[in-house]
């Protein structure tokens, strides 16, 4: 019977949970009618970098709308993050764990890639909360302890007030409830990116993100793992926040290919080709289930296109009939495995430079049996540079030894730029905004007065090229120093530079990091320029507005950059030290005890006196004894003593003294130190 | 590890820069591009650096300032300037705070064969270092630029490194320079992307430095490679670097590793026979007992205090002892290896030697690079006594605290002993008629009586300082050979001498009837501010004070005026004497100068001028041995020879 029994429970158990699939997708049918669902978009976007690199740049956004029916209970977004948000207010957050340094100069600092997904190394994290201002730092506390068991990193480090900062203005989401901390020697791992991961609906186990194989993404040149989440606020009481998390994981890697082609020196002038299986060593074999779309996408950046443009033209000319313009980007100088399915080309041509070219592969169209392999073979040598940043900043420290130093901010014109500020720099009052925000720890003790700006290797002075500043000196062992500048710097600029000296502080012993002999960290600056927005305009198109990553595109976000870390070598104790103190202190003490008590002890007139009575009385027959077989010993003729020892009842006076005075000297002792 | 693919770009290279030797040879900025090129190619980041010579100025102000002040902006021409490139491979996961400097010193208008090879090992090593993975801290390629000396051109390079001028109108003025501008063409390499600039590039905070040099005419049986570690006053790199190249080089790469020995003392007879003295109680003592193990043997003993000695003696110079030195004076630890290569000529020793000098400087610069913190945890204070064995400071303090511990309580007796002496003869000579009163009078006239020698003390360390300070004023004669200018120097001292004696000391004569005793008292301050002079120059420069104490220790200790040994007529006041007359005529400093170099070199080459020409050296580099022997050493010997010379 309950063999019989079992298939039947099995069958309605299947039964059942036919129906209630129905039953849900029904329901959120239903739901779609009133307003958005639950969604989850995963795109990859492939750029070939100037210095025979690719950059690969995953982009995963799940987006939880405000609502009151779900309650607590999410589809596909993940239950951690909304929690976190829930409970600590978070109005929108941003944390980036990084390995390696972006090259500004060789992959471009203008793009919308280098200005919000290149990072400084270590772990950057910041927070603007929904809360009144005397809670925000309790939240920022809590949230950073959240932060780091959900991620495994020591994200907890951030939690003492010395490690963050609030900036005023100069950090681009500017709000008072900011709060900005970084750890530049978090060193970063894949126990890092599985909990990060973990979030997505798929895990890396279907769609896109198969691709992450842990030993080609560590391998690359630059690695920088993104979370960034935003909630729309809520309108009404009870109306739980929709939430926009945001995952990026930006890498730079290494075509395979490479160290082949370098064996034959014709081959040596053209760009590496690659593919996804040479970079990644894996392929795509369909699409996340759970996603709602499923994008890769190649980008030819600006100088590419213009270059390739220019090649072009002049094969044109040398073939007595050239090709339409549309034909252009059908028959390229390369070659791709797949054909694109949409091809966007860049609208606004406000820089001198062309425009860039977007080349869109839906994965839906991809199965197990016929995965997505996209690669891309040149046909001839191209050599272009990525669009730069106005100005190339770089951050170093002056001076030497252990006192006092200087740390200094070049900030380089870039020659590229000159083209598109070219159209403002007729005009006699074109100024050139430049945002510089910088945290200093306590025990850098930087001199605010002594800040020089040099603009064309001129000094200058302050108030002509600083136009607002924005300093909270550090105090020591409770925060660190802040400045916030804005510069104003003539277009024509070549170079400008600041320079601020500080002492080096002393720490407590107990305040050195585990290898404090390294040096200390300062964190990155950054540099922002205001007037420039790193966003790319493509044609109007409904399929535009649906990818989240190009309406992240479309954003206009002010270009950023982070300068390097610096590494400041304090003075460091030697950490064997307090042993030889100890002992030598010991030492000290036993001698100073020792003789203190020998001058305290002896009496010498009395004990003269003593010595005197004694002889006349009978001596001790123990020293008696002693004193012959010494004499014995020496082989003289033994001789009474003339001075005996003192009477045993006065040596026992003498100890109840001794032990009294130590006694007396360890309470002393106590009471004092208490 | 080092290919024979990276040896065979290292060879291309060095053929490339013999050959372009022989094409152009007039300017030398083709090998600038030629290496600049090179560095290119392997996606490095390569640019040049310009500085000018800087002549060495004695400026009695700036003496014991840092090395970026002082810098005098002067009127460069163009033919004066010497032009570095520098590449910098960037670790692909590094973070970019610390990194790793590997220098070679190339002068592109004379370059032997020897400097060629450097760089072919320098370049393989970078060529490899830019394929790795494992590499944490950036690595910077100096190509110093040594036609105005090797050691120029990397203090200027680090100069620009560390302290920047941001206004400047100098380097405006080397854009002018037409040559220069050829390099520029090199612009962007079109295979690796790198790009080539002129801007000064920085690459964190340097955690070591390495110096590279091969020299080729060498008459070697064996490779070897020497160390160089000695920086400015005696500072020494820490010693843990020394001992991985150390090391490497030996178990590694079976290369033989010496570093600098007095030549002369391995053929000395006296040092052999004590050598033979150790090397038999040592084995005396181990067939006593198996476990005591200090036997050395002779030719070791012979050797060890051979290098012993070299190490004091450059220590106690305090100039460099080769371009690593820069480094030291911005707390990077540095030290310079020489490679002398086997005689031969044939083009397969080239490659030998570029791939186990390329491993060795690959190993060490892997070593450094695996370094979480920067060298803190081993000696910076020791003498070398072979490349593997040293004298740390907790031994070779305690001699010089021998040395120098009767100071004191020399000083101390011969105070009190003057003190009651003169109270003796004071109470014996007054009547006992005498009050009270002018008995307390004396007393404290008798015990202020140091002061009036403490003021002849003073004014002889006063002489001390004027003298050293008289070479700024020779210095700005024109046209002087060093010959007339030491001349002039004497001329001058003596002249400043007399002077003072004249002027200020006059009035010591007054206490007249004191005199008996006076020299006692002059003798007490005399060892007491020497005490003070050599235990302040043990901290700054431990060598010189060794060095000092030996001379002068015995000096201070022996000097008696020599009427009273005449008087006595003694054999032990007669031999005391004598030992006095000896001790005065060798604690002169340039007597004790041409005494030491006449011993190294034989006598045939001392001239008089060669001192002076020390000397400058000496002022030139900031060495505190100057100040020390101006100020300490000089005095300390006017004041016994006064001594010797008083009259009671």
């Amino acid at each position: 019977m309950a063999l019989l029994q079992r298939p039947f429970f099995v069958l309605l158990l299947v039964l059942t949970h036919q129906f209630m699939q129905y039953w849900i997708a029904f329901g959120s049918v239903n739901e779609e009618g009133q307003k958005q669902e639950e969604e989850f978009n995963e795109e990859l976007l492939l750029k070939p970098l100037p210095d025979r690199k690719v950059l690969a740049h995953f982009h995963f956004q799940s987006s939880a709308p405000p609502s009151t029916s779900n309650g607590r209970h999410h589809h596909i977004f993940p239950k951690a993050i909304s929690q976190l948000v829930q409970k600590f207010r978070v109005k929108e957050m941003e944390l980036s764990f990084t390995q390696g340094r972006w090259n500004y100069e060789s992959w471009g600092g203008f793009d919308p890639i280098p200005s919000s997904n290149a990072k400084p190394p270590g772990v950057e994290l910041w927070a603007v909360f929904d809360v009144p201002q005397h809670q925000i730092d309790a939240s920022w506390q809590n949230l950073t302890h959240t932060l780091s068991g959900l991620f495994c990193a020591s994200i907890n480090f951030l939690e003492s007030t010395t490690t963050y900062s609030a900036p005023e203005w100069s950090f681009p989401p500017a709000s008072g409830n900011l709060r900005y901390g970084t750890l530049p020697r978090e060193a970063v791992c894949t126990e890092n990116l599985t909990p990060w991961l973990k979030l997505l609906p798929c895990r890396d186990k279907a769609g896109i993100a198969v691709l992450l194989d842990r030993p080609s993404i560590y391998r690359g040149f630059y690695h920088s793992q993104r979370l960034h989440l935003t909630s729309t606020g809520s309108g009404s009481e009870g109306m739980v926040s929709g939430i926009i998390l945001e995952q990026t994981l930006t890498v730079v890697l290494q075509p395979n290919s490479q160290r082949a082609g370098m064996a034959y020196a014709s081959e040596r002038h053209i760009q590496p080709s690659w593919s996804l299986t040479s970079i990644f060593g894996k392929q795509v074999s369909g699409t996340c289930v759970l996603a709602k779309s499923s994008n890769v996408y190649l980008l030819l950046d600006r100088g590419l296109v213009a270059e390739l443009e220019h090649l072009h033209k002049e094969n044109e000319k040398s073939a007595e009939n050239g090709f339409t313009s549309q034909n252009f980007w059908t028959k390229p100088s390369f070659e791709l495995s797949a054909d694109p399915d949409r091809i966007f080309i860049e609208e606004n041509s406000l820089h001198s430079k062309g425009s860039s070219v977007l080349y869109k592969f839906q994965v839906e169209k991809y199965s197990e049996s016929e995965p997505f392999d996209l690669s891309l073979t040149w046909k001839i040598p191209v050599v272009w540079l990525s669009q730069q940043a106005p100005l190339h900043a770089s951050r170093f420290l002056m001076g030497s030894g252990n006192e006092r130093g200087a740390i200094a901010i070049s900030l380089k014109s870039t020659q590229l730029s000159e083209g598109f500020m070219g159209a403002n720099a007729d005009d006699e009052r074109c100024d050139l905004q430049v945002n510089v925000f910088q945290v200093v720890p306590w025990y850098v003790k930087v001199y605010f007065h002594s800040l020089q700006v040099f603009v064309n290797q001129q000094p200058k002075a302050i108030s002509d090229i600083i136009e607002k500043i924005h300093v909270s000196p550090s105090k020591d062992k409770v925060s660190p120093g802040v400045m916030e500048m804005v510069l104003k710097l003539p277009c024509k600029v070549n170079s400008a530079a600041l320079t601020i000296e500080f002492d080096k502080g002393f720490l407590h012993i107990d305040e050195y990091p585990p290898d404090a002999n390294q040096g200390f960290d300062i964190p990155s600056a950054i540099i922002s320029f205001p007037n420039f927005h790193a966003s790319m305009i493509f044609l109007k198109d409904d399929s535009v507005n649906k990818s989240p990553l190009l309406s992240k595109f479309q954003e206009k976000s002010p270009v950023m950059s982070y300068t390097e870390a610096l590494l400041v070598p304090l003075t460091t104790p030697d950490f064997s030290m307090p042993y030889n103190v100890i002992t030598i202190t010991c030492t000290v003490f036993a001698l100073y005890f020792g003789s203190l008590l020998n001058v305290l002890r002896r009496r010498v007139a009395e004990e003269e006196r003593f010595l005197k009575e004694k002889a006349a009385k009978k001596t001790g027959r123990l020293s008696l004894l002693l004193s012959k077989l010494s004499a014995k010993l020496r082989g003289r003729q033994w001789e009474p003593p003339s001075s005996p020892p003192a009477s045993s009842s006065f040596i026992n006076a003498k100890l109840v003294f001794k032990v009294i005075l130590v006694a007396g000297l360890a309470v002393g002792w106590q009471y004092f130190f208490s | 590890m080092l290919a024979n693919q990276h040896v065979l770009e290292g060879n291309r290279l060095v053929n490339d820069l013999t050959s372009s030797n022989l094409k152009s040879s007039e300017t030398g900025i083709e090998s600038q591009r030629i290496i600049a090129r090179y560095m290119l190619d392997l996606g490095a980041e390569a640019s040049i650096h310009k500085f000018h010579r800087q002549l060495n100025h004695f400026h009695p102000l700036h003496f014991f300032s840092s090395p970026d002040s002082g810098i005098i902006e002067e009127n460069y021409s163009c033919s004066s300037y010497g032009i570095n490139t520098v590449g910098i491979i960037r670790a692909p996961r590094g973070d970019g705070k610390e990194a790793i400097v590997l220098v070679t010193p190339y002068n592109a208008l004379k370059s032997g064969l020897g400097e060629a090879l450097s760089i072919g090992i320098a370049y393989s090593v970078f060529s490899l270092l830019s394929q790795v993975t494992w590499l944490a801290k950036d690595i910077i390629w100096l190509v110093a630029d040594s036609r105005y000396g090797e050691y120029a051109a990397v203090s200027a390079w680090l100069r620009d490194y560390q302290t920047p001028k941001f206004s400047s109108l100098s380097t405006l003025d080397a854009e002018m320079c037409p040559d220069i501008d050829n390099l520029y063409d090199l612009k962007v390499n079109s295979i690796t992307g790198s790009k080539f600039s002129s801007s000064f590039k920085r690459a964190g905070t340097m955690a070591a430095a390495l110096v590279l040099k091969v020299r080729n005419k060498s008459d070697q049986f064996e490779d070897t490679i020497s160390i160089y570690a000695e920086a400015s006053n005696g500072q020494m790199p820490n010693l843990d670097l020394i001992n991985v190249v150390n090391y490497l080089a030996v178990h590694r790469q079976g290369l033989h590793v010496k570093v600098e020995k007095l030549w002369s003392l391995l053929n000395s007879s006296w040092l052999k026979i004590l050598g033979e003295i150790f090397e038999s109680l040592g084995k005396v003592a181990k067939s006593l007992n198996p476990k005591w193990k200090f036997g050395i043997t002779a030719t070791e003993y012979v050797e060890g205090t051979a290098t012993l000695a070299s190490s004091l003696y450059y220590q106690a110079l305090g100039l460099p002892t080769g371009p690593h030195g820069a480094f030291r004076d911005y707390q990077i630890d540095a030290i310079t290896l020489e490679i002398l290569p086997k005689f031969s000529s044939d083009k397969v020793r080239h490659s030998d030697i570029l791939l186990r000098g390329g491993r060795l400087i690959e190993g060490v610069i892997r070593s450094v690079n695996n370094l979480l913190e920067k060298f803190h945890q081993s000696f910076f204070l020791y003498l070398l006594t072979s490349p593997s064995k040293f004298v740390s400071v907790g031994v070779y303090m305690i001699a010089f605290a021998l040395l120098i511990a009767p100071l004191p309580i020399v000083a101390a007796s011969l105070y009190v002993d003057a003190s009651s002496l003169g109270n003796c003869s004071k109470s014996d000579k007054s009547t006992p008629s005498a009050s009270l009163d002018t008995d307390e009078h004396s007393i404290t006239i008798g015990s202020w009586m140091w002061l009036n020698s403490a003021k002849l003390v003073f004014l002889v360390h006063l002489w001390g300082a004027i003298v050293s300070l008289i070479p700024y004023v020779i210095c700005q004669i024109p046209d002087c050979t060093p010959t007339t200018s030491f001349m002039i120097w004497v001329l001058l001292s003596m002249l400043s001498f007399l002077t003072l004696y004249s002027v200020l000391a006059s009035p010591l004569s007054c206490a007249k009837a004191s005199q008996e005793k006076e020299w006692a008292l002059v003798k007490s301050v005399t060892i007491s501010s020497v005490f003070i002079g050599l235990g302040l120059m043990s901290v700054i420069n431990f060598a010189t004070a060794e060095i000092g104490a030996l001379l002068m220790v015995p000096m201070c200790l022996l000097a008696r005026p020599l009427k009273l040994d005449v008087r006595a007529g003694t054999l032990r006041s007669f031999s005391r004497m004598i030992g006095n007359l000896v001790l005065g005529l060798i604690a002169f400093p340039p007597a004790a100068f041409f005494l030491l170099k006449g011993m190294l070199d034989g006598f045939g080459s001392v001239n008089v001028g060669a001192f002076w020409i020390w000397v400058e050296s000496l002022w030139a580099w900031n060495s505190a041995t100057y100040l020390f022997i101006g100020m300490v050493h000089l005095p300390c010997w006017v004041l016994c020879i006064h001594i010797l010379l008083h009259t009671c």
